[in-house]
């Protein structure tokens, strides 16, 4: 396969014109390498958007309390009302099509001033009521000790999950956190669990203290009221039905007008999901085409130097013809060069590609809030990219190789 | 070895027509040294040309080594022109970017001989041309003798049967152009069979037979013999 002829016939006609080898070259290489440099800054996007949405559940809605707007039952417009415990019990009883129903409560996080202590060391974190129906729909990873149990709920225990911020502010780094305390508000909880979230959806974060949502009710007096509150729809049943499933029965329990759904806020998670992939699907396939747009760019070029090339040798492959090259050797030669400077220039372009792209992932990687995460070329992906650039090549080759054989060797060899 | 029998071409540009070859018969035996004269545009290199299957005739039959040539595939004709035939140009038709020995030995590379083995032969032939110092260099550091010197032993390193040479001292002064004309000579004698094309009077009385062509026809055929006893029925003068 190598033969030394072969690559001295390519590098002599390709060093013959330097300057266009090279600015053809660089065509291909730019074509790659920005083929390669969006499609992973575009998986970069992605990642990001998926790690924020996490393993939240898909197939989600919301509910918060809002005003009423109608008056009805003797009771005035613009009234408030704030959802119970029992409203909980009575819907999960009620509709099948319910899988999780969990409330959101979020505790006082002390105006930006430190909430939370334990000997010298203090913090200021995010108090979230939960429940295990709530770790189906939010969930969050358990990363030692144990989540937030039924158990906990019914005798409002003052016990806690903390995330990793928390542990790394209020720990040393060989500290065991788990039966250890911390006093939040004023009131001592113990550890029984530390987590990572799974998603960055309805306040999660890494400094989150995660309690019964019974223990802060109680500890806020709030009694068994609350204000906003998850649902999830079981595995095939729609979320807009089971809206509306709820709204009704929510409305009944409140006094509300059955019409006024402006009274109970309600977002559809779901219809955002499905907006979200929308908008991904189209990002990357955006990427593609430009990125196969350059690269076709650069393949023009190429084929267009192998125009030229072969055009300026018209006589010296007249030359060879006359003393016994073959036409498999005419286009042989010429396709050989058209795919040594595809691959060399594409191959160059891929490697600049993947370390730009490397630079990026590093650049974003201590970033708390990045827009990108964890950018990476896809080497499938971009070996087809080549694959292709190579193919192309061999075409860009092929159409002056022929016309080349095409001529009689007399009129190749009359060529100026 | 060549036979042709009412050989015609014509070529064509835009809408004229231009009958260059109106009928060619003419025989040339293996061994012999022949020389195609005749003044600028009379057709001779379009002879040779048809004769190196570097063309194809219109009409007529040419028969090449016991063979009728038709229309035939290009890899064909490649390899006959490879197999039975070398070439000498006017302008030598080196290859700029390979040095005297890869110019020598690159007929060899179409008939896969290894490269070692090539270049050791392409080295004797350069050898047998005196000019074995000079394999490395490369066309544009030799002179112009020097350079048709390489071009004649890239003809005959693969022993062909016909050397066709178009001009070969076209572009040379007259010193240099007797030492190539006694080169070929030296092949000539070696067995194969050379044919020169030339418009110059001494060179051509250097062959055996000299083939005057006129506006597409033969005029008349010399034997060496006959232009020294001066039989000659007429010697076009330049
Ligand atoms: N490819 C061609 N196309 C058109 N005319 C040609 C071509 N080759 C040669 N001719 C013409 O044919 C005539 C004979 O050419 P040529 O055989 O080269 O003459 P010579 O070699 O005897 O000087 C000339 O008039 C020349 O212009
Ligand atoms: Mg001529």
């Amino acid at each position: 396969m190598f033969d030394l002829d072969k690559w001295q016939e390519i590098t002599a006609a390709l060093k013959k014109n330097k300057l266009r080898t090279i600015l053809t070259g660089l065509g291909v290489m730019f074509g790659i390498l920005i083929l390669v440099t969006l499609l992973g800054i575009g998986r970069g996007f992605q990642n990001n958007i998926q790690s924020s949405l996490g393993n939240f559940a898909t197939n989600s809605t919301v509910f918060w309390v809002e005003k009423t707007t109608k008056a009805y039952k003797g009771l005035p417009r613009n009234r408030s009302y704030q959802f119970t415990n029992d409203d909980l019990e009575v819907l999960k009883r009620s509709i099948p099509e319910l899988q999780d129903i969990a409330p959101d409560i979020n505790g006082w996080s002390g105006n930006a001033t430190n909430n939370t202590f334990r000997e010298d060391k203090k913090g200021n974190f995010r108090i979230k009521g939960t429940s295990p129906e709530m770790n189906n729909v939010n969930p969050v990873e358990v990363t030692a000790g144990r989540f937030i149990n039924q158990n906990d709920l019914k005798e409002f225990r003052k016990v806690i999950t903390i995330g990793p911020r928390v542990q790394e502010l209020m720990f040393e780094k060989d500290e065991d956190p788990i039966g250890q305390y911390l006093k939040v508000n004023g009131i001592y909880f113990r550890i029984i669990g530390t987590i990572k979230p799974l998603s960055r959806n309805m306040g999660m974060r890494d400094d989150v203290l995660q309690m019964p949502f019974t223990t802060l009710q109680q500890l806020y007096n709030q009694g068994d009221k609350f204000r906003v509150f998850l649902a999830t729809a079981k595995v095939g049943e729609s979320v807009a039905d089971l809206e509306d499933k709820i709204f009704e029965i929510l409305a009944r329990r409140h006094s509300i007008h059955p019409d006024d759904r402006q009274a109970i806020g309600n977002f559809n998670i779901a219809k955002m999901f499905n907006k979200i992939f929308g908008l991904f699907n189209s990002i990357g396939f955006l990427f593609w085409v430009i990125g196969f747009g350059v690269l076709l760019t650069g393949i023009i070029g190429v084929s267009n130097i192998m125009h030229v090339v072969v055009k300026e040798r018209t006589k010296e492959l007249g030359i060879k013809r006359a003393i016994g090259a073959r036409p498999r050797e005419v286009v042989g030669q010429i396709i050989n060069e058209a795919v040594f400077l595809t691959t060399f220039a594409g191959f160059w372009g891929l490697v600049l590609g993947v370390l730009i792209v490397e630079g990026i992932g590093k650049m974003t990687e201590g970033d708390p809030n990045p827009q990108i995460l964890n950018p990476y070329v896809d080497i499938n992906v971009a070996f087809i990219a080549l694959g292709v650039l190579v193919l192309f090549g061999v075409l860009a080759g092929l159409l002056p190789a022929q016309r080349a054989i095409r001529i009689k060797p007399v009129d190749a060899l009359r060529y100026e | 070895m060549i036979r042709l029998q009412n050989i015609h071409k014509s070529y064509i540009t835009g809408t004229n027509k231009l009958h260059v070859l109106k009928g060619i018969d003419l025989h040339i035996k293996e061994g012999e040294l022949v020389s195609i004269m005749g003044s600028s545009g009379s057709g001779k290199s379009t002879l040779l040309n048809i004769l190196g299957l570097l063309d194809n005739h219109d009409e007529g039959v040419y028969t090449l080594n016991q063979e009728e040539i038709k229309a035939m595939s290009e890899t064909k004709a490649a390899k006959l022109r490879n197999n039975l035939l070398g070439f000498v140009f006017q302008s030598f038709n080196l290859i700029s970017f390979k040095n005297a020995m890869e110019n020598v030995a690159l007929p060899l590379y179409y008939q896969k001989v290894a490269r070692k083995k090539r270049n050791k032969t392409a080295l004797e032939y350069l050898d047998k041309m005196g000019l074995k110092d000079w394999a490395e260099h490369m066309p544009n550091e030799l002179s112009g003798g020097q350079k048709q010197r390489v071009a004649i032993a890239r003809s005959i390193i693969t022993q062909p049967k016909i050397i066709l040479a178009d001009e070969p001292t076209g572009a040379l002064d007259s010193a240099t152009s007797v030492e190539v004309m006694n080169l070929l000579k030296e092949i000539n004698q070696s067995g194969i069979t050379v044919i020169i094309v030339t418009h110059e009077n001494d060179i051509a009385h250097m062959t055996d037979r000299i083939i005057n062509l006129k506006d597409g026809r033969i005029e008349s055929i010399i034997e060496n013999n006959k232009i020294n006893s001066k039989e000659t029925i007429r010697v076009p003068q330049e």
